[in-house]
């Protein structure tokens, strides 16, 4: 069982995200950067699903150079090795570009699985998995908040709005998890320590096969024309408080609003 | 110019589903509306899909689009676009309408938007409300080849009654068999656990600050003190505090209450994205500088363990 594992290397989504105005796109900090916490999700089922079945993890991200921070994290985990898809061409590539990207890498290793998060952390447009299963004609598993594998098909429980529904697929197949799927293991020191060591191979368009056109700026239909700072002014009130002192100004506010 | 707009329109458990009903406000604006179904409809879900404003339904009435996911509706959605070209296809932000999206985008080959508030278009050209934060919001346009593919935020339209009567077309598209791959074996309707957050006047939601997975319980006593429902983060979901059914954000719920209070939250753009409507927010947070209090109307830097039970304990006295 071969299964490669999205990752995406992503602004810590507990600092405030910032969007640059001139190139009109996420600020990304790298030193404040991490794996994306829904990645680890899948990198963990995958783990699991690779113990009791035998194979390999192979995790893959498409990022500057930075991002091969989010493949050590994953390889500390457990992934055997990483793919880096790294290319200045890349840079304001849109989900479908990403997704053509990614594709090409994932063409070449030919696993039994793909598995995703349902979305980035920080995009978080979720529109790569689906776009990936169309390009390399998978069947598409998504929302997984369980997951199995038996006899060369995959079942999953599919989060609903309402409950869940049990969804089968025969492999090859690419799923998209959510947190639900798997509790993230903790890479212990030894393990970032063996690591650094791991093979990361990195590829860049040229050794892909990607037309260069259908990535990056040049291949993004999407494009942003303008970027708004809205600051609303909403003449909002802080106050400090200490050891509970500002209870009364709360209630006096709800009183105003008339909910208390 | 008016445009031909069709939007997805997801059918659940007999009904229309209220995400896509919305849509349909929206695409009345911007031309003439279309809903395209694909799935069994009943006559009432029908008729309620034209009484919220569809001139015409394209039904594919074949129960295969339910039993198998994404990859049958995408199919014959490319079908329909190439004999059709409508000028844009809006969808809703259930999982199945991201699926059926995400596949047609790549089968088309062409640009999406996703997580949209508002759709315009001066003269041809369209423009596209994006928020990204609490702070920051996008104008963005898509280029090359149409149909133009738009995915809305919940609740961004309010879906109205208009008294129309649709126009009710078959879909003539053929299930091609390799589309059937991925089959819904069971389908399981859980009960909610507590209050249904997306119609609470008032929700109180708890984060990562609470620091343990008991003191979530000052968060329910608070929401009941006030006569309103809990909610939380991604973040205490994730792990494990409380069921997924009480997460609002990105991911979970998007609620617009008349009362937003936000404990121990420091305001994670997944977060704001599914509370960002509330008319009233009050965070209490100990980190001044957290993003949450650039939202709040009432901001209290303090202790969350200190104030909240405090608070509950006052307004119980009345």
């Amino acid at each position: 069982m071969k299964i490669v594992v999205c990752a995406k290397h992503v602004p810590d989504p507990n600092m405030p995200m910032e969007v640059d105005t001139g190139t009109k796109r996420l600020k990304r900090n790298p030193a404040q950067s991490i794996l994306d916490p829904s990645d680890e999700f899948g990198i963990e089922i995958a783990l699991q699903i690779v113990e009791n079945e035998g194979g390999e993890v192979v995790v893959l991200t498409m990022g500057p150079a930075a991002a091969e921070d989010a493949l050590r994290r994953a390889m500390a985990m457990g992934a055997e090795r990483a793919i880096h898809i790294i290319d200045d061409a890349l840079a304001g590539s849109d989900a479908l570009g990403t997704a053509k990207a990614l594709a090409a890498a994932i063409k070449a290793e030919g696993p039994d699985m793909v598995i995703c998060a349902v979305e980035s952390t920080d995009a978080y447009t979720g529109m790569v998995p689906g776009a990936l299963a169309e390009l390399l004609n998978l069947p598409q598993v998504t929302f997984a908040r369980s997951l199995s594998v038996e006899g060369g098909a995959v079942t999953i429980q599919r989060a609903t709005e309402s409950g869940y529904q049990t969804v089968q697929a025969q492999l090859p197949a690419l799923v998209t998890v959510t947190a639900s799927v798997a509790e993230p293991r903790y890479p212990s020191f030894k393990l970032m320590m063996q690591a650094k060591k791991k093979p990361v191979d990195a590829r860049d368009t040229g050794a892909l096969g990607v037309e260069p056109g259908a990535v990056g700026e040049a291949g993004a239909k999407e494009e942003v024309l303008t970027v708004e700072l809205i600051r609303e002014e909403k003449q909002g009130v802080k106050i400090t408080d200490e050891g509970g002192d500002s209870v009364d100004q709360i209630v006096a506010y709800l009183k105003k609003i008339q909910v208390a | 110019m008016a445009k031909r707009v069709w939007v997805w329109t997801e059918v659940t458990d007999g009904a229309a589903h209220r995400g896509s009903l919305e849509l349909l406000t929206l695409a009345r604006a911007l031309g003439t509306a279309e809903a395209v179904v694909l799935g069994p409809a009943d006559a009432d879900a029908l008729a309620s899909i034209g009484n919220h404003g569809a001139a015409v339904i394209h039904h594919g009435d074949d129960a295969r689009y339910a039993e198998y996911l994404a990859e049958p509706q995408a199919a014959t959605l490319a079908t329909m676009v190439g004999a059709d070209a409508p000028d844009i296809i809006l969808f809703s932000s259930t999982p199945s309408a991201r699926d059926v999206l995400s596949r047609l985008v790549a089968k088309l080959d062409v640009g999406v938007i996703a997580n949209a508030t508002d759709v315009r278009y001066d003269g041809d050209d369209l423009r596209v409300t994006v928020p990204w934060g609490a702070e920051t919001t996008g104008t963005v346009t898509l280029n090359g080849s149409g149909p133009h593919l738009v995915q809305l935020r919940p609740k961004a339209f309010a879906a109205e009654e208009v008294g129309g009567q649709a126009e009710v077309k078959a879909v003539d598209v053929a299930i091609d068999d390799s589309t059937l791959r991925t089959r819904v074996v069971e389908n399981v309707v859980e009960a909610s656990e507590g209050p249904n957050l997306e119609d609470a006047a008032i929700i109180v939601s708890g984060g990562r600050g609470l620091g343990q997975p008991e003191n979530y319980s000052l968060v329910e006593e608070l929401a009941k003190a006030l006569g309103g429902a809990p909610g939380a983060t991604r973040a205490i979901v994730d792990a494990g505090w409380v069921p997924y059914s009480h997460q609002v954000g990105q991911t979970g719920k998007t609620v617009k209450p008349t009362l937003y209070v936000a404990c121990g939250i420091s305001g994670a753009i997944q977060h704001i994205a599914g509370m960002k409507g509330s008319k009233y927010i009050v965070a209490i947070n100990r980190d001044p500088d957290a993003p949450i209090f650039e939202l709040a109307d009432l901001g209290i830097v303090g202790d969350v363990m200190t104030v909240v039970p405090k608070l509950t304990e006052q307004l119980r006295k009345g």
